[in-house]
């Protein structure tokens, strides 16, 4: 369970960071739109350790969702290296990728991404499913997940039975259900109120004080600064990446 | 191994609750399954009942019995070729009779002589019209195919004599004699009083055409006296193998040429019948059943599938969301294409299963309605259907599950 922390009070942690998680290389992404072609990254070097709190900021336009979904294996770069727990992922194909993305990354959308008709523990249970876990484990973890949130009353409400930082929560108990390397959160609080969003960022803070390897993608600068580590995007190229 | 069940399991679970979800949309979709199924299985009760009800009917003539008679069982485009043919004599049954004793091994056992003509019959007021007499000898009990229910057949003794004696038929039995013991009656046919001395048990109707019942049966001799030869003679002949029907027919084409004395080289002047000849007249009965059966089938399945395909396009773009959520957790492209797949081939089943239910039901009904009609329903009649439907799901649900599988997860993601 999480006490609410009022976000000032909460002290801040810094851990040293581990092992190395994320290796990006030279990376650099062509989209073809009709006749142009849109340089969405030009030549990105970034590394990222185990327990690190990462925000990634950027206008839009910047590259900064491009970059998220080469981080998060939804994408591969056109050029370039991009070392996963040391694998090379960048020449992966989609079925390869899909078992990276199920064992290594937990994702935390804005639009949480909730299945409507299954309640919290099934959503939590999915990506289990897809690991292959029995139902009897399944069921297990994901309560587990789900209490870790603060949620583990309303393990049986179905989303729309559910607020939105209690949606969002369950999301990030999906997210963190098979151990994941990184936790990868786009935009986590782009449709929570202030108050909600300010408690999700409470929990991102607990569970960086876990263990957890947290990037957040986010254009907000209140938001960004809960983690310890930002990374400025601007046309494609890194233009600051600073450690608070 | 164990993660193809889960994602199995978890596809079913999402097909069911998806189908729950849109219920009417889905139900509607099924129509044509539906449709498909009803008509490929009563199309198939049909062919069935037809076989059983003409299976039942054949046993009447006996699957045994060879029939040596002027004219074949079948449509003759060159009647000419057999209106001259010379009658067929009771002595003729005779000389077959020392024939088959005489061959070693032989297939056929007996010949027996029977006359047939229709008549009507009187016992006091009752007079019954469209009688089927059959005069006959006693070696008749050898060939029959009814039991006798009630009394017995006429001894050796009475039909040589020509003795006034009868075996009726069970319904001329009881439309005579209603509610009355008819052993000691008398029945008058042509003026001359016959006393019963037998019934026949219930036999039932040939084709619907001809009620078995409806038969009165006494000795040939007796009959020739009131009749002479105004009757229509025939042969039957019973097989001692019915297996080896066809070779018992040789012979006894060899044997019944033999009696006539025909030349080598002279055609049969005489046909030899056996049920087989209106199994191959129901044939193309049974074939135009079963066309429009399966054009019908055919056609309401293709517009079934086509609305299943159609109906699972939308699903995807419906949840393009969704799959690009799953893709993120996880899902490898088999997953979503199973999922899909399987929300299709459900569909299906479900069709299958209620067009299932209203042939039974329907059957149920004519069978209720109508009891002398033989309605089957069978269970490779459920498995055909249940193994259409579900080729059906998988036919129509793949172009649209494969495109699910093949989305981009960053563009679905997307999606809105």
């Amino acid at each position: 369970m999480i006490a609410p922390l009022p976000p000032a009070a909460a002290a801040r942690s810094y851990r040293t960071p581990g092992n190395l998680v994320i290796r990006i290389e030279g990376v650099t992404k062509l989209y073809r739109m009709g006749a142009e072609t849109v340089h969405a990254l030009r030549g990105v070097n970034v590394e990222i350790r185990r327990n690190e709190y990462l925000a990634i900021m950027g206008p839009s336009g910047s590259g900064k969702s491009t970059l998220m979904n080469m981080l998060g294996c939804l994408d591969t770069p056109t050029a370039g290296r991009y070392d996963f727990n040391g694998k090379n992922v960048a020449h992966m194909v989609d079925d390869e990728l899909a078992e990276i993305r199920n064992r290594e990354i937990g994702f935390v959308f804005q639009t949480f991404n909730l299945l409507p008709r299954s309640d919290a523990l099934h959503n939590v249970e999915l990506p289990l499913v897809y690991a292959g876990v029995g139902p009897a484990e399944r069921r297990e973890r994901a309560f587990e997940a789900l209490r870790n949130v603060g949620l583990g009353d309303r393990v049986h409400h179905r989303p729309n039975e559910l607020s939105g930082g209690q949606r969002q929560r369950v999301a990030i108990a999906r997210a963190l259900v098979n151990r994941p390397s990184i936790l990868l959160a786009d935009e986590p609080t782009g449709n929570l109120d202030s108050r909600t969003g300010e408690e999700i960022m409470a929990l991102f803070e607990q569970l960086y004080d876990q263990g957890n390897t947290i990037i957040v993608v986010t254009h907000e600068e209140d938001i960004a600064r809960h983690a310890r580590r930002i990374v400025r995007l601007r046309d494609g190229l890194i233009e600051r990446d600073e450690r608070s | 191994m164990t993660r193809a069940i889960y994602e199995f399991t978890e596809s079913f679970r999402i097909a069911f609750s998806q189908i729950r979800a849109n219920a009417m949309r889905s139900v509607l979709t099924a129509l044509g399954v539906i449709i498909g199924i009803v008509a490929v299985t009563l199309m198939g009760t049909a062919i069935n009942g037809i076989d059983i009800g003409f299976n039942r009917s054949l046993a009447l003539l006996g699957d045994d019995v060879l029939y040596v008679q002027r004219w074949p069982w079948r449509r003759v485009p060159d009647w000419w070729n057999y209106v001259n043919r010379p009658a067929i004599q009771v002595e003729h049954a005779e000389r077959l009779n020392r024939i088959f004793e005489a061959t070693p091994n032989s297939l056929l056992e007996v010949a027996v002589p029977v006359g047939a003509r229709g008549s009507s019959v009187k016992a006091g007021d009752v007079k019954l019209g469209g009688i089927m007499l059959f005069g006959t000898n006693a070696d008749y009990s050898r060939i029959v195919t009814a039991e006798v229910a009630d009394g017995r057949l006429f001894t050796d003794f009475e039909a040589n004599a020509g003795r006034p004696v009868c075996v009726l038929g069970s319904a001329v039995a009881e439309n005579l004699f209603p509610g009355r013991p008819s052993l000691g009656q008398s029945v008058d046919i042509r003026g001359q009083q016959f006393s019963v001395v037998g019934v026949l048990a219930k036999q039932g109707e040939f084709l619907g055409l001809f009620s078995f019942d409806n038969q009165i049966i006494l000795p040939l001799n007796a009959m020739r006296k009131l009749w002479g030869n105004r009757m229509d003679l025939q042969l039957r002949v019973k097989v001692t193998d019915k297996t080896r029907l066809m070779e018992a027919e040789e012979e006894l084409t060899g044997a019944m040429r033999r009696v006539r004395g025909q030349l080598p080289a002279e055609r049969d002047n005489f046909s030899i019948n056996q049920q087989q000849a209106f199994k191959e007249q129901l044939d193309p009965v049974k074939t135009g059943i079963a066309v429009a059966g399966l054009f019908i089938t055919g056609l309401s399945l293709f517009v079934g599938a086509i609305g299943i395909m159609n109906i699972t396009f939308v699903s995807v773009k419906e949840r393009t969301k969704e799959i690009g959520t799953r893709k993120a957790l996880g899902a490898r492209r088999r997953t979503i294409l199973l999922q899909f797949l399987i929300e299709a081939v459900s569909i299906c089943l479900i069709g299958g299963a209620v067009g299932l239910a209203i042939t039974y039901v329907t059957c149920l009904g004519i069978s209720g309605a109508l009891p002398e009609l033989p309605v089957e329903f069978s269970s490779s009649l459920m498995l055909v259907s249940m193994v259409v439907s579900i080729l059906t799901g998988i036919i129509s649900g793949f172009a649209p599950a494969l495109g699910a599988s093949r989305l981009d997860p960053v563009d679905a993601l997307r999606y809105e």
